[in-house]
């Protein structure tokens, strides 16, 4: 978060996130998918830190998964970057970590802190890879039905299909606001100087919210009676599909289930 | 910052056993939210809901300076309760909250129970409960608004991070004490909150200035006690002054009772104490913190009050700033 700009004008887009392709990953049914996603990342949650060979045969499966989709290395590692402050926390705790102590040359570090940094690590890591690897190959609109086929209530995916839908166009509007503020000279640095963001912000919210009574307005005039049409079809969940999209979580639960037989 | 400690936390930051309990807890209060107001959801707000969500997602990313060159972001949690009420608010706040762990891979998605505790529910409803608060002690014009809307987003954002702590007291993933936890990220909070305090303030401010009916905090006032432009009263600025200072006073001080105990245990415990980095505390903080124990507690309540007290100068400047702000003319930045 270094500079003014920020995210903004690095041209961070929700609907760049797709990677368009034809592999077996991109064709699997999005439900099956997005219940492999959910389920395989609790089952890795669940699993014991001290369960070393069961996390990395995870992370196997999720390096497998990018490698089918053919996903491309340098997207993955920097969509990664959402975890690395954790890590670097996590990186922290053999140091400020309490309990026994081990001596690495002259350095003293927490056994504890060393298995926490670890569990940390593994599982922002795996479970962070997973999600990438489920919407890099998925279309937004697929991922938002397969919510809705989860019981997730239809009126909270429609409005997080609007908000998918014109997040783009708020970032964007956001964004040559401020690139016109820099050109005007702005240049805050204090806390103190920052009521023209604070007005740019409160006038977005202003345009944005009148930008949805216009849009309620225009699908009133289309005939709008408060449920939203389905714009695809929805392609049953055959059964072959679910083992395919299961198979992560059944070998997570594999890896679980070896470490907790007694 | 370590503002991202308490957002969006990944999978398995916490113990499973707080994931499954935060999560059925976050289910039940968003379920009761949408329940509450599935009756305006029907018709219009779907729409609303969504572009808020948007606006709110778009608010995060937009940093503003805090000082010299380093950057924030707004959380919104508050700020969405002020706008839209505290349903709809933590709602369209859950919303972005979800759709950034499922697509963004921002907050693990086993871990949305807290997630979504922390950055939706706690944040809307506990800003919202200091909005009423402060709007019951301020006067009922704008200025009362703008003031309230400033400090309960800045006591939700302390709020967060206080929830955070209590997760971890119950789900530690690692081996550091809750006093640590909880001082170093409420004081590191209670920083943050003063940046959220003022701006969110401005941002209510200006939404008043051109569509005071979108300010669901303001709602009970009529147009023209909203309208009116008048300065912040001796009467509003003083007790929203004292109402600060104690807040953020209680934090403070919490921050500075329990930083040497945290700091001590850390250090006995990690073997500082005996170790040669002994001349690094033990020479003067430590040995004087324990021979000369009351001394150094009214100092560090000194050190506590004068931060407080500074503390409360900036943000009810900041505020004070926003109150009189004039009338902004919509469109124009």
């Amino acid at each position: 978060m270094s500079g003014h700009h920020g995210a903004l004008t690095r041209g961070a887009s929700i609907h760049g996130l797709y990677q368009p392709g034809h592999s077996r990953v991109h064709l699997l049914n999005p439900t099956a998918k997005m219940l492999g996603l959910v389920v395989f990342v609790t089952l890795v949650a669940v699993t014991p830190r001290t369960a070393v060979a069961a996390l990395s045969a995870n992370a196997v499966v999720v390096a497998l998964v990018m490698v089918v989709s053919k996903l491309p290395a340098r997207m993955v590692l920097g969509r990664l970057a959402a975890v690395v402050p954790f890590v670097a926390f996590g990186l922290l705790l053999p140091f400020i970590g309490t309990g026994t102590r081990v001596h690495v040359g002259a350095i003293s570090l927490s056994v504890d802190g060393l298995w926490a940094s670890w569990n940390i690590v593994a599982k922002a890591v795996i479970g962070a890879g997973a999600a990438i690897a489920v919407t890099s190959t998925t279309a937004i609109t697929d991922l938002l039905s397969g919510l809705e086929r989860l019981k997730v209530p239809a009126v909270l995916v429609a409005i997080a299909a609007f908000m998918v839908r014109y997040v783009d166009l708020v970032v964007g509007e956001l964004a040559r606001m401020r690139i016109a503020m820099v050109s005007r000279g702005h240049d805050p640095r204090w806390l103190w100087q920052i009521r023209p963001i604070a007005a740019s912000l409160a006038s977005v919210f202003v345009r944005t919210y009148e930008r949805g009574e216009r849009i309620h307005l225009a699908m009133l005039s289309r005939g709008y009676d408060g449920s939203l049409p389905v714009t695809r079809d929805v392609e049953p969940l055959r059964t072959s599909e679910l083992c395919v999209g299961l198979l992560p979580a059944a070998i997570a639960f594999a890896g679980l289930a070896i470490v907790l037989w007694p | 910052m370590g503002v991202i400690v308490a957002m969006h936390a990944p999978d398995g930051f916490l113990d499973p056993s707080v994931a499954v309990v935060t999560a059925i807890l976050s289910l039940a209060i968003l379920g009761d939210c949408l329940s509450k107001c599935s009756g305006e959801l029907q018709d219009h707000q779907i729409p609303l809901a969504g572009v808020s969500a948007a606006f709110i997602f778009s608010a995060q990313m937009f940093n503003f300076p805090v000082a010299a060159g380093t950057t924030g972001h707004l959380l919104g949690g508050a700020l969405a309760a002020v706008l839209l009420g505290p349903y709809l608010g933590s709602l369209v706040v859950a919303i972005v909250v979800v759709v950034q762990a499922f697509l963004f891979a921002d907050g693990g998605i086993s871990a949305l129970g807290y997630n979504l505790l922390n950055m939706a529910i706690v944040p809307a409803f506990g800003g919202w409960a200091m909005f009423v608060l402060a709007r019951k002690v301020l006067p009922a014009n704008r200025s009362g608004v703008v003031v309230a809307a400033g400090l309960a987003s800045a006591a939700s954002v302390v709020a967060a991070s206080v929830a955070f702590s209590i997760e971890w007291l119950f789900g530690a993933s690692a081996p550091v004490p809750f006093d640590t936890v909880f001082s170093a990220m409420v004081g590191v909070h209670a920083l943050i909150g003063i940046g959220e305090g003022v701006v969110s303030a401005m941002v209510v401010a200006g939404v008043l200035a051109s569509r005071p009916d979108l300010v669901a905090g303001a709602s009970d006032l009529e147009l023209s006690q909203l309208e009116n432009p008048a300065p912040i009263g001796l009467r509003a600025f003083v007790l929203g002054g004292v109402l600060l200072a104690a807040v953020l006073g209680a934090v403070v001080s919490q921050f500075a009772f329990d930083d040497p105990d945290g700091l001590e245990r850390v250090a006995i415990d990690n073997g500082f104490m005996d170790s040669a980095a002994n001349h690094w505390f033990g020479g003067s903080l430590f040995a004087d913190y324990a021979t000369r124990g009351i001394g150094n507690e009214r100092l560090s309540l000194a050190v506590a009050g004068l931060a407080g007290a500074a503390l409360a100068l900036v943000v009810a400047y900041g505020m004070f700033a926003a109150a009189r702000w004039p009338r902004l003319q919509r469109g124009s930045v």
